[in-house]
């Protein structure tokens, strides 16, 4: 490691002298362009990443909608299903199948769905929950 | 050296200028630092410190943007050469981020010396870098938009290692030249006494 600094001290021509402090190295509008960069890399985080957060839940019921449920307030609903009773439960910002009489309880097991686009389906009631953003996470999902 | 090659009758004698030995003298001291780079584990490809581009920034102001652009392209060449990634998709991501900052590079040395320095150019072109990778990642690698969702992510690295060589870069110029570099014809790579 020390030839290899040695070697590029050397390739580099840079003598060794004494080290200026760090601060004086920064000229006035180096600040502003580190400042501009922040207030970029701050605005890109929800910008680029509100898309995936999801705002509303779909139940639907052999592909028709039964209901939407927007996200922002916790409750609980039924939905009849072709072989009983499907309950959905919202919380701000997810939503999950409760309770579901298919024998498997795939959908159940599947907790809370939280991304645009996640999907928890209930085959044997026919029952799907689906999570809706402004924009979703995946372009198109078949099943 | 001229006297051996003087002896051997050629049809073909390249000319090696001081220029080229300078180049040459920076762009190794770039590929020694993409090698060193090539061995840190990186959470995300992409996310790396970019040292080399020190090098390249101190090219940049000590013998202008010709020069920076001679090393940082053979740089991307020869430093993807050494570590087998020649034409493989990371070779034209680094290529095109390359060419990115060097676009931008050319623009930002424009700028008034006595305002901005070596930090300033660092970071935008640590921006401008991510910034030509991810429009061809978009476009050629992934084409999907998903790619966008990890622009804070890269946008973070670049301004975090912007910074920090660019500091590196500004500390490397403020220590004058201890002799010409052009004169000297590689002192360093004399053989090993036994």
């Amino acid at each position: 490691m020390n030839d290899l600094r040695r070697a590029l001290a050397d390739l580099l021509g840079s003598a060794e002298g004494p080290a200026p402090p760090w601060r004086s190295l920064l000229r006035p509008g180096d600040w502003a362009v580190a400042c501009a960069g922040l207030v970029f890399v701050a605005a890109s985080y929800p910008l680029l990443w509100r898309g995936g957060t999801a705002d509303r839940a779909i139940v639907k019921h052999d592909g028709k909608v039964v209901i939407e449920l927007a996200l922002n307030i916790a409750r609980r609903h039924e939905v009849q299903g072709a072989i009983g009773t499907t309950v959905i439960e919202v919380q701000p910002g997810r939503a999950r199948v409760l309770a579901d009489p298919g024998p498997r309880q795939y959908c159940v097991q599947q907790g809370w769905l939280t991304r645009a686009g996640a999907v928890a389906i209930c085959a044997p009631n026919h029952i799907t929950l689906e999570l809706n953003g402004r924009k979703d996470g995946v372009d198109s999902l078949n099943y | 050296m001229a006297a051996r090659m003087a002896s051997i009758p050629s049809t073909i004698e390249l000319v090696v200028t001081d220029d080229d030995r300078r180049i040459a003298r920076y762009a190794a001291a770039a590929i020694a630092l993409t090698i060193a780079e090539a061995a840190i584990p990186s959470p995300l490809p992409g996310v790396k410190p970019g040292l080399a581009n020190i090098v390249v920034l101190v090219v940049l102001a000590r013998y202008g943007w010709r020069d920076a652009a001679w090393v940082s392209l053979l740089r991307v060449v020869a430093g993807s050469l050494v570590i087998g990634q020649f034409l493989a998709p990371g070779f034209f991501l680094a290529f095109a981020g390359a060419l990115c900052s060097l676009a931008v590079l050319a623009l930002a040395q424009h700028l008034p010396g006595r305002m901005f320095g070596p930090v300033t150019a660092s970071i935008l072109a640590a921006f401008a870098h991510i910034g030509g990778q991810i429009v061809l990642a978009r476009v050629w690698l992934v084409p999907h938009d998903g790619v966008f969702y990890l622009v804070p992510v890269f946008a973070t690295a670049a301004l975090v290692f912007g910074t920090i060589n660019g500091l590196i870069a500004a500390r490397l110029l403020a220590v004058p030249l201890a002799a010409p570099i052009a004169v000297s014809s590689a002192p360093t790579f004399q053989e090993p006494s036994p």
